[in-house]
């Protein structure tokens, strides 16, 4: 119940971010939501299945041009986005067939390869996709304004969506049974659970919502090409964002997401030049120094100083 | 009438080597069955066989005629076998009772979770846990994880239950807390398949016994019939120990 | 005829890819830990060899040693201090942190040295080779003679001394090593070193063949990934049956479908393989 509240409150908080900010305001309040998407997507794997995988960028590429694809052809937004999260998920389900027995660092590079290959096939299809050169797709009749405002909202409500898969699947069945396969994955099986059924069903759902932000994310800058939606940071930062809000949780992605594109906003007004050694810096103290989250340092910082209060 | 399990000419091969040796045995409902035999000698594998964990790669493994040889481990658990392992294999970050709760709720006992929590406080007091139902798994003793694996194993409301050496490890009284729980779930209804280290053990709680040596089966019946017999003791002591014990009688376990 | 052509093609690439993967495999295979370093670690002994012929004339041929010895010490420096601090976590936790290093790493050479392309022009080239229909650049060839020598050098490191036999001890059993009395972290340092070392010397060597970026890093990261699936891991011979194979499969790729499609094939002949064989051509089965 509480989990449902918070969600709400951060929803209704977030829809007033159009009459506090202006465009660049916006801008950046589509980008959060867009990455808290694939925060929470990769979380479904990453967090609660425990496999490291890299596919996010994949799933993401793969549902910008399925909508790119469709959108050339004359197919309505709605359509073309919602089909964006279906093909990333038939193909999540198909992938995750082949590399899901693989565990640690081979399910890693698989996961890392299928974005390459699916990358070089974009480039290898210029008649469908453009190939290298990128796709232009068509600019949507609004102001200025109402684009960002449209485009805002339509990442929010996705982000809002994820984020209640996420509670839904934390509290079910499926989320107690990839807690189990994270934890000892033949202990699972023994006890009866499927597995490999759980696993592609977890690696499914970190498919679908972040295919329909690839989707969204097409509309959105209207000109995509194979090394902007297959880049391998968009697999990497939502990992970061995870283990920064805790991972395994429902809303440490979310927290996570807003803290390093603040720091990034913040940094890359000033430091243009060395903004991915900042990244990487990020990484190096997170994973040295706080291996369970920003949350639970400040939370333990937290217990360690109330001993030094006044005693009751 | 069918056993509960049967295995019909059964053999595991690992590459060359044939770590179960085409083995014919079945287990009848409500026995508590003794499995022994010296280290190596295939115990463990016919367990992983039987769960599905390392399909046969001969042969048939019935339960109550139904061939589930070749079923996935889940499928197996959710048609009532259940084993505990050797190495206590915990969800460490989980709770004690969500350890339980993870039994009764995949093993089809517990239709939804808030039922498989409440099962499963049942299943801490029967084992003695109850106590520490909410300390995270890894925290406990080594003697406290084996009730936690056999109380996972009961949680998942099993027609037949294999254990794998849970006494090993266990001072003696704690030996004996343990075997007076196994008496109590085969009193349940419950059949019981026994790995055991331990000769005094596994004779005073087994109602059969059948020993394994080099992957085949060399004994099965009553204890004082296995443990008379000279192959057996040739096995476990070496040949020259039993041409020694041949003059007088074999002794009797416990 | 031609098909002679593309196999001498593809085993000289081979010999190079070989030492490309060698180090990453070994550090893989002992440390099970993936360094994403290992890229740009290679860049770095570009530099070296770069600027070492550009200021003191070195050829890349011997500043190989140089750049191999300098990356060492970076190697060893950054598992004491860093890696070595996280080595017993999951995967995903060293996996994230080498990546984290590698944009401070490929941040810091680009900083330096900048994007553009360079390369070394020898001022005398060895010129080409001819063996009967085949013809193969003298240069190239003599840097995968040197890259197997390289390589070799380390099986035989690995095989005969005390810290090569540590190293191996550690792979097989991390803690009864330790129980022997083996300093687990220091072998882990001296193992990453030694990967690094492998790294900065092929990086050198492959200076004087392609143009020298950090923006190369990813590919060559991308070309140890696909050996060590190809030939299995930790192992010498492993990266040497691996690279060959890579070598010939990009080489008849290329000449089958062309040269676009080259590393399209490579990427899904490692689908291909993590599906059937996870452990390599030559590798064991059951190892994580």
């Amino acid at each position: 119940m509480r989990d449902w509240l918070l969600l709400l409150l951060l929803a209704l908080a977030c829809s007033l971010l159009p009459l506090a900010g202006d465009n660049y305001v916006l801008r950046l309040g589509t980008i959060v939501a867009m990455y808290a998407v694939l925060a929470q997507s990769w979380n479904f794997i990453g967090g609660l299945a425990g496999y490291p995988s890299f596919a996010t960028a994949a799933f993401f590429g793969l549902g910008a041009y399925t909508s790119a694809v469709l959108l050339s052809y004359g197919a309505p937004t709605g359509l073309a986005w919602t089909a964006a999260g279906g093909m990333a998920c038939l193909f999540a389900a198909l992938i995750g067939g082949a590399i899901l027995h693989l565990k640690g660092h081979y399910f890693a590079i698989a996961s890392l390869a299928v974005g390459e290959v699916l990358r070089e096939v974009v480039n290898t299809t210029p008649d469908l996709t453009g190939g290298g050169m990128g796709m232009n797709l068509p600019v949507p009749k609004l102001s200025v304004a109402a684009a960002a405002q449209t485009f805002y909202f339509s990442m929010l409500a996705l982000a809002a969506l994820t984020t209640a898969a996420a509670i839904i699947v934390q509290r079910s069945r499926l989320g107690f049974g990839l807690r189990c396969i994270q934890q000892n994955e033949d202990a699972a099986n023994i006890l009866g659970v499927n597995a490999y059924g759980y696993k592609t069903a977890a690696f499914c759902l970190s498919a679908v919502f972040a295919g329909m932000a690839g989707a969204i994310y097409a509309s959105w800058v209207h000109y995509i090409e194979p090394p902007d939606v297959f880049d391998i940071l968009l697999a990497v930062k939502p990992l970061v964002m995870v283990l920064l809000g805790g991972i395994g949780t429902v809303f440490g992605p979310i927290i996570g997401a807003f803290l390093l594109i603040a720091f990034e906003e913040l940094v890359w007004r000033s430091f243009l030049t060395i903004h991915a050694a900042m990244l990487g810096g990020i990484i190096v103290v997170l994973v040295l120094f706080m291996p369970n989250g920003l949350l639970a340092l400040v939370r333990s910082g937290l217990a360690r100083l109330r001993p030094a209060g006044p005693k009751p | 009438m069918t056993a509960l399990l049967a295995l019909e000419g059964v053999s595991r091969r690992f590459g060359g080597l044939a770590a179960l040796d085409t083995v014919t045995l079945s287990v009848e409902a409500g026995e508590i069955l003794g499995l022994i035999g010296p280290n190596g000698a295939g115990k463990t594998t016919l367990i992983n066989v039987v769960t599905g964990v390392h399909p046969a790669t001969a042969g048939r493994v019935l339960l109550q005629g139904e061939d589930i040889t070749r079923l996935k481990p889940y499928r197996i658990a959710r048609k009532g076998l259940a084993r505990t392992f050797q190495i206590v294999q915990p969800f460490p970050r989980m709770s004690v009772l969500e350890n339980v709760a993870a039994g009764a709720v995949f093993a089809g006992a517990a239709p939804s979770l808030k039922e498989g929590l409440r099962l499963s406080r049942e299943h801490l007091a029967f084992t003695g846990l109850a106590q520490i139902a909410d300390k995270p798994a890894s925290t406990l003793t080594l003697a406290q994880r084996k009730r936690l694996e056999l109380a996972k194993g009961l949680a998942m409301n099993p027609r037949f239950l294999m254990l794998d050496e849970v006494n090993a490890g266990l001072n003696s009284s704690e030996v004996d807390e343990a075997l007076a729980m196994i008496r109590r779930i085969a009193e349940r209804g419950v059949t019981i398949l026994v790995i055991e280290h331990l000769m005094k053990v596994v004779v005073s709680v087994s109602t059969r016994l059948a020993v394994l040596h080099h992957g085949a089966l060399i004994a099965v019946g009553t204890p004082r019939e296995v443990l008379a017999d000279r192959g057996v003791i040739e096995a476990y002591l070496g040949e020259k120990y039993a041409a020694r014990l041949a003059g007088a009688r074999p002794a009797e376990g416990a | 005829m031609i098909y002679l052509q593309v196999l001498a093609n593809g085993l000289v690439l081979g010999g190079l890819y070989a030492a490309i993967a060698v180090g990453f495999s070994l550090v893989w295979g002992v440390l099970n830990v993936i360094n994403l370093l290992h890229g740009s670690f290679i860049v770095l002994g570009s530099y070296v060899a770069f600027f070492a012929y550009a200021y003191f004339g070195i050829h890349p041929f011997l500043s190989a040693g140089i750049a191999g010895a300098a990356l060492f010490a970076l190697g060893y420096v950054v598992q004491a201090g860093l890696v070595n601090r996280v080595i017993a976590a999951p995967v995903l936790i060293t996996l994230i942190l080498t990546f984290g290093l590698d944009l401070i790493l490929n941040n810091a050479m680009l900083l330096a040295f900048s994007a553009d392309y360079r390369k070394v022009n020898l001022a005398h080239p060895l010129g080409s080779l001819e063996l009967g229909p085949i013809f193969l650049p003298g240069d190239r060839v003599a840097a995968m003679v040197l890259a197997f020598l390289l390589t070799a050098l380390l099986y035989r490191v690995l095989r005969d001394s005390r810290i090569g036999r540590a190293i191996i001890a550690v792979r097989m059993d991390r803690e009864a090593a330790a129980l022997m009395g083996v300093d687990v972290k220091r072998i882990n340092a001296i193992t990453f070193g030694l990967g690094a070392f492998m790294a900065g010397a092929a990086g050198a060597l492959l200076s004087i063949i392609y143009p020298i970026s950090p923006l190369n890093s990813s590919l060559f990261l991308g070309k140890a990934f696909v050996v060590c699936v190809l030939g299995g891991l930790g192992s010498v011979p492993g990266a040497m049956v691996g690279g060959v194979a890579l070598g010939l499969i990009e080489s008849f790729g290329a000449y089958w479908l062309g040269p676009e499609h080259a590393i399209t094939l490579s990427f899904s002949i490692l689908l291909v393989l993590l599906f059937v064989r996870p452990s390599g051509i030559l590798g064991k089965r059951g190892y994580e």
